[in-house]
């Protein structure tokens, strides 16, 4: 077991890997009550096209395949896992995302039982042809819910906008069509493919005993035969570096209109400290451009361009990263030339300066701080940059010595005309 | 169990409640404003705090008040609305670093607190006046807030629901306030109903944090001065006794239907029963282990979201589901029966220990945030009653079958509201 020690933060993370290559880790909470672990496979609805364990050759799987695989690991040919957790006084959850699927529950009792119940029902794979077929009305009902949801659709729409063929254009949950395909010889395949504990990570965080839950997890690991398997072999189209659409309008059942637009970026290819220097320098940058403090902002807001629901990000994965910037407007056309208009015109470095560059980043590290109060945060966001071969823990050495060159590069990068893309909520 | 110990002292017209704790990275200051729930005043106090926290006299633009939080290592502020029972409440938090954990030592508390004095006390306002432009950008963000909903068919159906079971109470007021009312608002109006409020709504801080109790007592005493003022209360309405069901139909272009079912219990947060109320809704519908979980979405496959909640001081059951326009009959009967099954305690004693645990688990992890402690003292401001942890606890271990199946018989069906697309089976 090893100990990495953040002194100015006060906390101390505890790793080991499983003999298996399950990667684990610890970091003690005291005084909180709650004790919350995430068991995550690097595996969403991206890996859509792979060779599947014991196979020569590629397959390509329905959409949406990933999160029927998630919602059926809660059934057991002897009942329901929610109703086993809920015995031992947890509440337990998943999700899928485009790259990853997560099993989570959080207790404050019966913690190690919790933690077998979360390993062993992930690891003990349950699929007849009667529960699949069942399971396909809840989740038709769930790609309903989403379609009725225009902020939703905005969102993936303005993806779909950008990439021509990378797979995270696709609906994480597929559609109707999609998911009537899934049979259970396709979950178990994928199911056998990727949830090998070398393709894992399982994460505890709360008022725990480091030693013992590793102990906890390396005799439950042990006494499972699993076999070395060989790395996963995932297939991606060449993606162009224009965008497949520049502008979507969907007619919706709304009021007010909503109007987004994206970039991506064209390089998605870094992992480790230089993709977590990218991705802090650009949330950097939007924020010089877009925040609260910003003139930019205050002028689209008294225009009645914008309101509370604006926002902007940029985050990346593998292989696609995309800025996202916008919301609720009166006027979704000006908006879209506005918010283009101040992207084109910043990679001239007109925009920032040294004070508003250090507010920006103390404003990240206070935010970082914050989140830190989240068990929630912290399971999740390790797991996802472990993923990538980030550090959660670099990100205030990191944005403590970004600079002004940084954030310029980093725009000029970023920032061009034929990657941009436009996606509006229009009222029917 | 770790268990949260709350000191509170009256400081003339502010109640300060501390909660002194080493395990948040940060410090939160919770300010919570109450008066009752009324149509003259719901719009001016859904607009008023927004105009507070866009700009002061010190920080004449949203701009420069943004930049200033951020110096302050990117201080959240934020402002936020509830209706709890018969009452409207103000909520402004206000977050920032524990510095102990920053390689520079600037003392960031005391700062929160003249900045909160200066948002609540030194606005930007000239003769009795709120600044214009301020005012008509937040009423034109206030008008798409309370738009917003009609947006979101979920929250929508909930409205809808609340409006129609609660025409002819305070109750059925928006939260944000009332579009009909906000053309009529002025800078004047506003600034003088920020007068009255400050004057006369009942005001409690929660102080959360690692945090010196007596150097907090001192700045509230210094920053926050507030006259002491009478508690106003708004009468109790405990709904009818007989109740004649209505069902209300509604269709728009909407591709899954909404079903959402209010009942009245009569029993609020506070109230010997509640504590039976708060497991009886865990069996019948609060987690994924219970009655309609299991019919509704496990056994019939009808839905992805089945559950029921409480509104705890409004003695409120309400039951929402999403599922498809021709489900409505087998939705609405499955419902019926699992609430006729609780009634005839049709649950074992294996389901009451279970829904107990995760309960607990729900009110412990609640506590783990900040402002999961301040939600949960204020109900003691709400309802009136003096409730900690233990006692809660307690109570919870206490409630047996025959205390749930009393309840259950409570429970009286209300109002059906459906929200279906076009093309519905009758």
């Amino acid at each position: 077991m090893e100990q990495i020690a953040f002194d100015q933060l006060q906390e101390k993370l505890y790793y080991e890997k499983m003999a298996n290559g399950l990667d684990v880790y610890v970091l003690p909470k005291h005084g909180f009550n709650k004790t919350f672990a995430t068991f995550t496979t690097k595996y969403g609805s991206i890996d859509n096209h792979f060779v599947p364990l014991d196979k020569n050759g590629p397959v390509k799987v329905p959409d949406g395949i990933a999160h029927f695989l998630e919602h059926k690991m809660f059934e057991k040919e002897d009942g329901d896992v929610f109703q086993q957790f809920s015995r031992q006084g947890a509440s337990a959850n998943a999700f899928t995302s485009f790259t990853r699927t997560a099993y989570l529950f959080s207790s404050t009792s019966n913690v190690q039982e919790n933690l077998t119940t979360l390993i062993d029902f992930v690891q003990d794979p349950y699929f007849t042809k009667e529960t699949v077929e069942k399971e396909k009305g809840i989740i038709g009902q769930e790609i309903t819910m989403y379609d009725d949801n225009p902020d939703w659709r905005l969102y993936y729409g303005l993806i779909a906008n950008l990439y021509h063929h990378h797979p995270v254009k696709i609906d994480i949950a597929g559609t109707i069509a999609s998911i009537s395909d899934i049979t259970k010889d396709m979950l178990y395949e994928c199911y056998h493919t990727f949830y090998h504990p070398s393709n894992m990570l399982l994460f505890v965080v709360g008022p725990v005993e480091p030693e013992e839950i590793i102990a906890q997890v390396r005799k439950n690991q042990d006494s499972k035969n699993y076999s070395e398997q060989p790395s996963i072999e995932r297939i991606f189209d060449q993606e162009p570096q224009t965008v497949a659409e520049k502008l979507s309008t969907l007619r919706m059942n709304v009021q007010t209109p909503k109007c987004m637009v994206g970039i991506k970026t064209n390089d998605a290819s870094q992992q480790g400290a230089e993709m977590l220097k990218k991705e802090l320098s650009l949330n950097v940058m939007l924020d010089l451009l877009f925040g609260k403090s910003t003139q930019h902002y205050n002028d689209l807001y008294r225009e009645g361009l914008i309101d509370d629901t604006f926002s902007y990000d940029y985050s990346q994965e593998s292989g696609f990263g995309f800025a996202m910037i916008g919301g609720d407007t009166s006027d979704p056309n000006k908006l879209a030339e506005k918010v283009k208009e101040i992207l084109l015109q910043s990679t001239n470095g007109s925009n920032w300066d040294e004070a508003a560059l250090q507010r920006s980043i103390k404003k990240k590290i206070g935010g970082f701080l914050r989140a830190l109060n989240s068990p929630e945060y912290i399971a999740n966001q390790f797991t996802r940059y472990s993923f990538n071969d980030m550090d959660l823990f670099q990100i205030v050495p990191i944005l403590e010595n970004l600079t002004l060159d940084d954030i310029n590069q980093s725009a000029k990068e970023l920032i061009s005309e034929e990657r941009m893309s436009v996606c509006q909520v229009l009222p029917k | 169990m770790n268990i949260t110990t709350e000191t509170v002292k009256a400081i003339d017209g502010v109640k300060l409640h501390q909660i002194k704790t080493d395990k948040y990275k940060t410090n939160t200051i919770v300010w919570k404003m109450k008066a009752p729930l009324s149509k003259d005043t719901v719009t001016l106090r859904a607009l008023l705090p927004h105009v507070l926290e866009s700009s002061s006299a010190a920080y004449p633009t949203t701009a420069k008040l943004r930049a200033y939080l951020d110096e302050l290592y990117g201080a959240s502020l934020y402002v936020d609305l509830s209706k709890k029972g018969e009452y409207h409440i103000i909520s402004m938090t206000i977050e920032m670093a524990n510095e102990k954990f920053l390689s520079d030592q600037t003392p960031l508390l005391r700062k929160a607190f003249e900045l909160l004095s200066e948002l609540l006390l030194r606005p930007l306002s000239n003769n009795g006046a709120f600044d214009r432009e301020v005012v008509e950008s937040e009423k034109r963000t206030l008008k798409q807030r309370i738009q917003a909903v009609n947006d979101d068919k979920m929250r929508y159906a909930n409205l809808r629901l609340v409006q129609e079971m609660c025409k002819d109470e305070a109750y059925a007021l928006h939260v944000h306030g009332e579009l009909d009312d906000l053309p009529l608002i002025t800078e004047s109006s506003l600034y003088q109903y920020y007068e009255r409020a400050l004057a006369e709504d009942e005001l409690d801080l929660y102080m959360i944090g690692d945090i010196d109790t007596n150097e907090v007592e001192q700045y509230v005493r210094e920053l926050l001065p507030f006259k002491n003022r009478p508690v106003k209360e708004a009468s109790l309405i405990r709904g009818n006794d007989s109740i004649e069901p209505e069902t209300i139909k509604e269709e728009q272009d909407v591709k899954q239907a909404k079903l959402n079912i209010g009942y009245r219990t009569g029993i609020n947060y506070g109230d010997p029963e509640y504590s039976a109320l708060q497991i009886f809704n865990g069996i019948f519908g609060g987690f994924s282990h219970s009655k309609l979980f299991i019919n509704v979405r496990e056994k019939a496959s009808l839905a992805y979201y089945v559950a029921s909640r409480l509104e705890s001081h409004k003695g409120l059951l309400m039951v929402m589901s999403g599922i498809d326009n021709s489900s409505y009959g087998q939705a609405t009967s499955i419902i019926e029966e699992q609430l006729e099954e609780m009634r005839k305690g049709t649950f074992t004693e294996e389901e009451i220990t279970q829904t107990k645990a995760v309960i607990q688990n729900q009110m412990l992890e609640t506590m783990d945030t900040a402002r999961g402690v301040a939600e949960v003292l204020y109900h003691n401001i709400v309802s009136q009653k003096k409730m900690d942890l233990t006692q809660w606890m307690n109570g919870m271990e206490a409630v047996i079958k025959e205390d749930i199946i009393t309840v259950a018989k409570k429970v009286q069906l209300d109002t059906i509201y459906f929200l279906h697309g076009k093309e519905v089976q009758k």
